[in-house]
């Protein structure tokens, strides 16, 4: 079961979860990966220690799929 | 770490992406800078000391203003590791739980103990804070004032917070590196000194 989260004010909230072989969980996933996007989320996989990469789409084999706010300098 | 952009970029368009070389040059300007502050007033002490002993409280004061100085820049570099408001228990725990599922065990316990994580680059060793981190170079430490936005309707726990720079850093860290506003640069021990106790260690554990 992969999983797309969103880091927010209650720590996280997942926002769905899918497996590849359910259409209909990837479907929804898809939606609420795009959804997010439009708010101006951005997309983070973790690739093992000290690795991670920005993704534009949602990557359905990936177990794990965090959702961050942009950063700015202070 | 990943070689793609990162997005932040777009917003800071005209500033130059970061490199090791343009790194060094930032850090020798920051050299000269405390230099041009700190030679004049030593030069004002033991010319005054020079010209009648009794100037000596001028001399006194001119050294004052030369290390003071360096000091309250020192003083601000420092400020980026500073805790912000924790948010309520039951999510500080969660982005606390998601913080340890990237990190290995020892820079969660470094985490901890400092509220800084440790992430080797190719610049330097990283110390990930809440609102800012440090790059520590041999025996200079750079200070980076940089956040994460806050959603609309909440505060990030903060968790969250170091979590958003650590993946921000992981993913592009020259970028990261021209995202952040660069606050100091100077001696590891001058900024160690300005650090709240519980943050040397961080800084003792990765020099």
């Amino acid at each position: 079961m992969s999983r797309l989260i969103r880091m927010d004010g209650n720590g996280h909230t997942t926002l769905a979860e899918w497996t590849a072989d359910d259409p209909a969980s990837v479907e929804a996933a898809v939606a609420a990966f795009r959804e997010e996007l439009e708010l101006g989320s951005i997309a983070m996989v973790t690739r093992g220690p000290g690795h991670a990469d920005h993704v534009r789409e949602l990557p359905l084999d990936e177990q794990l799929v965090i959702m961050r706010r942009p950063i700015a300098g202070g | 770490m990943s070689a793609g952009a990162l997005p932040e970029l777009a917003s800071v368009y005209w500033r130059p992406r970061m490199t090791a070389e343009r790194l060094r040059r930032r850090e020798r300007l920051w050299t000269l800078t405390t230099l041009a502050h700190v030679v004049p007033f030593v030069a004002v002490a033991i010319g005054m000391l020079l010209l009648s002993p009794l100037a000596a409280p001028v001399s006194l004061a001119a050294l004052a203003h030369a290390w003071l100085i360096p000091e309250l820049y020192a003083r601000r570099g420092a400020t980026v590791t500073r805790s912000l408001t924790p948010a309520a228990d039951g999510p500080e725990r969660v982005s606390l739980g998601l913080l340890g599922d990237l990190v290995g065990h020892d820079a969660r316990e470094l985490h901890a103990r400092t509220g800084l994580v440790p992430e080797p680059g190719r610049l330097g060793t990283w110390l990930v804070g809440e609102a800012g981190a440090l790059l520590v170079a041999g025996k200079r430490v750079s200070c980076w004032c940089v956040r994460a936005t806050d959603p609309d309707d909440a505060r990030l726990p903060s968790g969250d917070r170091v979590a958003h720079l650590l993946l921000a850093l992981r993913s592009d860290e020259e970028g990261f590196a021209t995202v952040a506003n660069l606050a100091f640069s100077g001696a590891r021990w001058r900024v160690r000194r300005r650090l709240p106790k519980r943050q040397r260690a961080a800084l003792d554990a990765v020099a």
